[in-house]
């Protein structure tokens, strides 16, 4: 199933942004940002998190990074959280995350401590990794028309899908 | 480019320079800005009053409301870091037989706990208002339900009511809601075919929640967030009467917590509230109209004790406090073999109030409501660390659990119980040294075993409907919905009541309570409508006083 425009449209609700999809961003504040990094992590994690029947991560990703990137106190956060997973990848397999199969990616996930640990920004490294990378990819999806609809909800709770799907039976 | 709204973690309320000095010659000061405090200060307003009020918490910006949401979601944030839950200034102790959750139950800021309610507004039943009378229980209101009939009109209209015509079991009113009811949900659609064979009837809901454009604020849009934040500002909150009164000249001051009320034998002469930076400042008025909700307003009266009222301000009757109550929350639900469609909104479009009014003393008054969101949201669930991590496992999880709970809820009313009461805790003090409030919270016999039948009825229907019962709150797991009244309860005696049926308290000739503390008792239905009837007589009567 494809992520869409209005896919995204409707994560960047739900993270608490929004805007348009178009243009560059320049994140606030004095420091840069490889954003490109940013980006390809969250898409490299997205392969791994997402159902593998979900397709378009690409744009998807980048058009809610793109609303995160608002917000500098998040983006710090989410840059520690991917130097986490740079560095574990670079120690048990000798290369960047982005780098990395889609199980040995699932494999630094799972190293790291994501898998069980309670999302907390300002927790462990398992904590915020949980928090910035899995748990944000895993919000944007499940709170979008398209995540809704995998599970049998085409209204996920934080999508503005409106008083009309609440009416109708499941055949309709 | 208008990536203009933080994440979660950056939501904050607004900051400023403002001027927290004291108003000048200010006719009237209204200490509270939730809805009984915005909509006294709107009516004074406009009636060419000096206004000013004063609010605890903070002023939100509204520009916020999705980040707030974000938290509302996400597992990291608990309840009340939704709307900035401060725990040093939101201090209480819990003394009852019951746990009593309060930084759950409340949202301190410009708006009050409107901003996080869930936006039911029904009104009360006409035995309600004569409970000991009717009922032989209970105490009887000084006023009837014809005396707030024409405020209830009033109220709903300020609020923006979605209702319909077609609860058999209401009181009498002349005039439809203000906007059309929202249609009913397909699960509600499950829930009639059952309820018809046990004849029992359903209606709609009255939703303080715009079913289509009203008061310039947009119709739902099906966020499915209500409670505890709305942000598309389609439900109805307090910021709406309160910049309302802004508009009209009235004053708000913010982060500004009255310590006390300076007095005389008859009259109050200045609220003295703090500000973020620590001073103190004397807010002087010819009137006060203290709406702080039912846990803050006693906690203020007994703090501003002296040595006329050395058992607490307006306390001359020693209740001051007293017969605190909440609702009772009773639910049954469970699974069917059938998609149920649950969570797509986050409000309620049907109930049943067939039973309320067979109440007596044994038997409390109760409403059935049917659920449009039972069973996990798969957002929220799938940011759970418990059960599959992520990917196709995931995914499989959320399709085996999602999809076929139905579940029903009501409301029980608890009788005013002296036992039952807000105090001052003296050993443990909030952000600037006040005690903070203890709530004791009391729940009687007949309210127990009410619950034990509303599980009887709600069992009945959920077995007519094919369920398998999954989960029952019932009198050991029952728990309270989140409605303080009864601590200034109001009465016609100066012995037996703390304020008149002017709202006016007995012992202070320019003071008002406009506040579900003055409910000498609770019925079953959601206080809020209630609430703003009562601060629009309230405002009524101020302006006659003066």
């Amino acid at each position: 199933m494809e992520l869409t425009r209005r896919d995204a449209v409707a994560a960047l609700s739900a993270l608490g942004v929004g805007g348009t999809l178009a243009g560059c961003v320049t994140p606030p504040g004095s420091e840069p940002v490889d954003v490109d990094r940013l980006h390809e992590t969250l898409v490299a994690a997205a392969e791994v998190v997402y159902p593998s029947r979900v397709s378009g991560i690409d744009p998807f990703v980048a058009a809610f990074l793109e609303g995160r990137l608002a917000d500098r106190a998040h983006i710090e956060g989410l840059e520690g959280a991917v130097t986490e997973l740079d560095e574990n990848a670079r120690v048990w397999f000798d290369d960047g995350f982005t780098a990395l199969s889609v199980a040995d990616r699932e494999q630094v996930l799972r190293n790291v401590g994501a898998d069980e640990a309670d999302e907390d920004p300002s927790g462990t490294a398992s904590e915020r990794v949980r928090y910035y990378v899995v748990n944000d990819l895993l919000l944007a999806l499940y709170a979008s028309p398209t995540g809704g609809e995998l599970v049998g909800l085409e209204n996920p709770q934080g999508h503005a899908g409106g008083t009309g799907s609440y009416q109708r039976g499941p055949n309709a | 480019m208008s990536w203009d709204r933080p994440p979660a973690g950056s939501a904050a309320p607004t900051t400023d320079d403002a001027d927290r000095t004291p108003v000048r010659d200010a006719d009237v000061c209204v200490i509270g800005a939730g809805p009984a405090g915005g909509i006294v200060a709107d009516r004074l307003a406009e009636a060419g009053r000096e206004v000013v009020i004063l609010e605890a918490g903070p002023r939100f910006d509204p520009d916020d409301r999705l980040a707030r949401q974000e938290r509302a979601i996400r597992p990291a944030y608990d309840r009340p870091d939704v709307w900035d839950g401060d725990p040093e200034r939101d201090a209480y102790e819990s003394t009852g037989e019951r746990f009593y959750p309060l930084n759950h139950a409340r949202a301190r800021g410009v708006g009050g706990s409107t901003l996080h309610w869930q936006g039911m507004v029904m009104r009360l039943h006409e035995d309600d208002f004569a409970s000991e009378s009717a009922r032989g229980v209970g105490a009887d209101w000084p006023i009837d339900y014809d005396d707030l009939r024409p405020y209830y009109a009033a109220a709903e209209r300020e609020l923006g009511v979605a209702g319909a015509d077609d609860n058999p079991f209401a009181p009498p009113r002349e005039q439809p809601h203000p906007m059309p009811a929202f249609p009913p949900s397909y699960s509600d659609s499950l829930f009639a075919e059952a309820c018809d064979e046990l004849e029992i009837a359903m209606h709609s809901v009255p939703n303080a929640r715009n079913s289509e454009g009203y008061d310039d604020r947009s119709a739902c849009v099906g966020y499915g967030t209500c409670q505890p934040v709305c942000p598309s500002g389609a439900k109805y909150d307090a910021t709406v009467h309160v910049e309302r009164a802004e508009q009209r000249g009235a004053t708000v001051i913010d982060r500004a917590p009255v310590q006390r009320l300076e007095h005389g034998p008859d009259a109050i002469e200045a609220a003295v509230y703090a500000t973020p930076d620590d001073e103190r400042h004397r807010q002087s008025a010819d009137a006060f109209v203290i709406a702080c909700g039912g846990v803050e307003t006693p906690r203020l009266l007994l703090l501003s004790e002296s040595s006329h009222y050395p058992d607490g301000l307006a306390n001359s009757s020693g209740l001051v406090g007293r017969y605190f109550m909440d609702h009772l929350f009773a639910g049954t639900g469970g699974v069917l073999d059938e998609p149920t469609r649950q969570n797509h909104v986050g409000f309620l479009t049907s109930e049943s109030h067939q039973f309320y009014d067979e109440a007596d003393a044994e038997q409390a008054p109760f409403k059935l409501e049917f659920f449009n969101y039972d069973g996990p949201s798969p957002v929220g669930m799938a940011l759970s660390s418990d059960g599959a991590d992520w990917g196709d496992d995931l995914l499989a999880e959320l399709r085996s659990a999602y999809g076929t709970h139905i579940g029903m809820g009501g409301l029980v009313e608890q009788l005013p119980r002296k036992d039952s009461y807000v105090g001052l805790d003296p050993s443990t003090t909030d952000d600037h040294g006040n005690p903070v409030p203890d709530v004791h919270w009391t729940v009687g016999d007949r309210a127990l075993e009410t619950i034990e039948r509303v599980n009887e009825i709600q069992e009945r229907i959920l077995a007519e409907l094919g369920a398998e019962i999954t989960w029952q709150a019932g009198p050991e797991g029952t728990g309270p919905a989140y409605h303080h009244m009864g601590t200034t309860r109001m009465g016609s005696e100066p012995a037996e009541s703390v304020v008149g049926p002017d709202l006016r308290t007995h012992d202070l000739e320019n003071c008002w309570i406009a506040s579900s503390s003055v409910f000498p008792t609770g019925g079953a239905m959601n206080p809020t409508l209630t609430i703003a009837a009562l601060a629009l007589k309230a405002a009524d009567h101020v302006l006659e006083a003066a």
